[in-house]
């Protein structure tokens, strides 16, 4: 979900881009991260945690909290709070 | 491999402060930061600073950022590296940088000088199911509203009634977003009253002596279970409230982001008052080391106001240490000790005054002539 309306922000959203997240396709702006296009998206489960499997979620949005970590095209440990969301991106939890 | 005369680890407001005022001594500065964008926490800042003109009292964080970024754009002998991690200040004199989508190319720089700021980093607070998705820190709530324009969630529970609790939640709900409740630890409220007093205008309770128990939910946040505590800071039995919100936010304090003064062997002390291990320094933020120098939360949680501050003397010394003299040093030296003297001359300063106090190198003194 993304906010409408703001007393003092004035969002200017980038280029639409599709992109697909565990084979599903979803739409992101190319001026903003791809944790937060899929936080937009109502994803909110963006790994599961070695040992145990847990759930995590976006937490830090400064590349330092290991949540986030993503496999971006083929590529693990991604972080994905980080690294601007591009056309065509995939994107997966990794194992 | 390229030189410069100073390299400057962190783009937020202490970083930037210490690129411009070190670019007007005529030196080549480097400077690089981890985000997508320079700014630090200044781009999410969506309210006005306090303060005097001097320190950019009346204009939004958001503003100062873009302020910043502009004049550096016009500097010619500024370089600006984004999305690149300082991993490494070896003895060879060898900063190792990694630049790029997952850091996938290194690049190495000799800077003659070293000014570390790179900020902070949020706290972690213990309770069940603290690692949720739908738990956030404060500053991740403010990039993805201030920034992005994203909502974290429907409703949201703040842990913190500091400065940073008080604002996010005035921010939430700027944007639309309901925040059931501030629970703050302490007997009172830590921030300032004139946040304390805009969020309570909105109807949101702070409830002091108490705090966040449990969360629950299977794989995100689905409600929260609050509870108060006493003196010892133990759960009082029977005080327990349940609240719906699917989202947790922790505005409970900051510690100093020191990995790379730890890496390039600083000498480093645990100060309590500055929020964690900082790096001992001379009144010009020079560390142990005579290369590197300090600024910002990383030297002391504190905020951005005396954060530029303390940018401007390390870029105006860390260029005179290299015979760079910016041709105003001494007034302009004085002029910026005196006015974050001012900036912490208020009671809520005065634990920062004590820690750093005892974060200061006595011997040795400054390499340039104190005025």
């Amino acid at each position: 979900m993304r906010i409408k309306e703001h007393p003092i922000l004035n969002f200017q959203p980038g280029k639409k881009v599709a992109f697909t997240f565990e084979g599903k396709k979803l739409e992101g702006y190319d001026n903003e991260p791809i944790a937060a296009a899929l936080v937009a998206a109502g994803i909110k489960v963006l790994s599961y945690s070695l040992k145990l499997k847990r759930p995590r979620g976006f937490f830090c949005a400064i590349g330092n909290c290991s949540s986030c970590l993503m496999r971006v095209n083929g590529l693990p440990n991604v972080r994905t709070c980080i690294v601007r969301l591009e056309e065509g991106m995939v994107i997966e939890r990794q194992d | 491999m390229k030189e410069y005369d100073i390299v400057i680890v962190g783009g937020g407001p202490a970083g930037l402060a210490a690129a411009t005022t070190a670019a007007k001594c005529n030196t080549s500065i480097l400077l690089i930061d981890d985000g997508l964008q320079l700014g630090g926490q200044l781009i999410k800042q969506t309210h006005k600073f306090f303060g005097s003109s001097e320190q950019f009292a009346g204009i939004r964080g958001i503003d100062i950022a873009h302020n910043f970024i502009d004049e550096l754009s016009h500097l010619s002998n500024v370089e600006v590296l984004i999305q690149s991690t300082a991993t490494g200040y070896y003895e060879d004199g060898i900063l190792t940088i990694l630049e790029g989508y997952n850091g996938n190319k290194l690049i190495k720089v000799r800077p003659k000088r070293l000014i570390i700021a790179t900020g902070a980093s949020e706290n972690m607070l213990a309770f069940i199911n603290n690692d949720l998705p739908g738990v956030y820190g404060a500053g991740a709530v403010q990039t993805l509203m201030n920034v992005y324009g994203v909502i974290p969630g429907k409703s949201v529970l703040m842990i913190g009634a500091g400065n940073i609790g008080l604002i996010v939640s005035y921010q939430l709900m700027q944007a639309g977003i309901e925040v059931k409740a501030i629970v703050e630890a302490l007997p009172c409220i830590g921030g300032y009253w004139v946040h304390a007093s805009k969020v309570r205008r909105l109807g949101i309770p702070i409830y002091t002596r108490c705090t966040l128990k449990e969360v629950r939910g299977k794989d995100e946040v689905q409600g929260v279970t609050i509870c108060d505590i006493d003196n010892k800071f133990n759960f009082i039995p029977g005080s327990e409230r349940e609240l719906s919100v699917d989202t947790v936010c922790l505005a409970v304090g900051l510690s100093p982001l020191s990995e790379l003064l730890w890496q390039a062997g600083c000498e480093m002390t645990y100060i309590p008052e500055l929020c964690g291990y900082v790096a001992s320094r001379d009144e010009n933020l020079k560390t142990s080391r005579d290369d590197i120098y300090i600024a910002g939360d990383v030297s002391g949680i504190e905020e951005a106001s005396s954060a530029m501050l303390e940018g401007q003397i390390a870029g105006l010394n860390a260029a005179a240490s290299l015979g760079l003299y910016h041709e105003n040093y001494q007034k302009l030296n004085h002029t910026f000790h005196k006015q974050l003297a001012e900036l912490r001359n208020n009671t809520m300063s005065e634990n920062i005054i004590r820690g750093i106090k005892k974060a200061t190198l006595v011997e040795g003194g400054s390499h340039v002539c104190s005025s």
